[in-house]
């Protein structure tokens, strides 16, 4: 994990296209970001690391159990759908409080973010989807059609940990890197970034100032 | 969805004129050269209209000093100053990609009276 950063939780909505001011069309990604009530702080003192623990989405109250109702009675707010930690700059942190509202308006035009989200569930896939392998020919006598390849040689009389097989595919983290920020609109809590973004539609996804952020070539 | 839907209606230009595959337009086209803007006309037979919204896009061809040029312009696009049909066609079907394979008098579409 590099450095402080800041972000806020947000709901991907789905894609479509805009127009710049340019002309040019640009795909983008529309995600609901916010209001998010800060739960809870972290802070270097007390747990060693800072830190804002984030809430979003609306639930009902009896959907949620009694403990997770007190964390957030402690706070003084509703209980929400979803909670996450967030890093935050201790300095940026500070002048933060315990039930104030996030809001997407802590980003702008222009800036690069990172997205990170739940990719789509994909079941049990052979290795061709799950990791992009070759398959052998279809026809004239082969019998080598999408199988997984050789475990590996003789020698070793095992197959090493980590070889590339069948298995469970996609619901995992993932993290997109260095999107445009193309639009934000504080009114309806959304967010427009450029490109695709982890998982379905309705899926929880964290935004957050893109780690990449400064670099020469970002 | 719905709020997917009002992104894109608030791009939609309402000033697009009908026009059907088969008519003939012309696209008045903003065009940056070097930081000095003008506009480009490009005129020729509408052969398709494809997606819906904001992502409708139309395809125009035109026959060009012997070769046949095709153009795809997203409808709603800023750059698109104006739309204007020049003369209407007649035709029987949406998509008129057999005119692609037809030259000369053969790939003539026939005129629309009354609509």
């Amino acid at each position: 994990m590099a450095g402080p950063t800041q972000g806020l939780l947000g709901r991907k909505l789905g894609m479509t296209q805009i127009f710049t001011d340019e002309g040019e069309r640009v795909p983008v990604t529309v995600l609901e970001v916010g209001p998010c009530p800060v739960v809870q702080k972290k802070t270097v003192e007390k747990d060693g690391y800072s830190a804002l623990q984030l809430g979003f989405g609306a639930v009902k109250e009896r959907r949620v159990n009694k403990p997770l109702r007190g964390h957030f009675a402690r706070a003084n707010l509703k209980p929400l759908r979803w909670l996450r930690e967030i890093r935050w700059d201790p300095q940026e942190a500070a002048s933060i409080q315990v039930g104030e509202v996030l809001k997407v308006d802590l980003f702008r035009p222009g800036q690069r973010v990172d997205v990170i989200g739940t990719s789509r569930g994909k079941g049990f896939q052979g290795v061709i989807k799950r990791y992009g392998n070759r398959r052998g020919p279809m026809s004239h006598g082969s019998m080598y059609h999408r199988r997984v390849g050789t475990l590996g040689a003789t020698a070793p009389q095992r197959v090493f940990p980590g070889k590339k097989m069948p298995g469970r595919t996609g619901g995992r983290r993932v993290t997109v890197l260095n999107l445009e920020v193309m639009r934000v609109d504080p009114e309806t809590n959304l967010l427009l970034v450029r490109g695709a973004v982890p998982g379905p539609k309705g899926s929880l996804v964290v935004v957050r100032r893109s780690v990449k952020e400064g670099r020469k070539s970002a | 969805m719905d709020v997917i839907r009002t992104v894109e209606t608030a791009q939609l230009r309402p000033d697009r004129v009908e026009f059907r595959p088969g008519d003939t337009v012309r696209v008045h086209l903003q065009v940056k050269e070097g930081g000095r803007q003008r506009v480009q006309v490009f005129e020729g037979t509408v052969i398709a209209r494809n997606g819906t919204g904001v992502r409708e896009t139309f395809t125009v061809r035109k026959i060009s000093q012997g070769v046949g040029v095709e153009r795809v312009f997203p409808l709603h696009a800023p750059t698109i100053e104006k739309i204007e049909v020049v003369r209407p066609g007649k035709v029987r079907r949406a998509k008129l990609y057999y005119l692609r394979k037809l030259v000369g008098k053969a790939a003539r579409v026939a005129e629309r009276h009354n609509g």
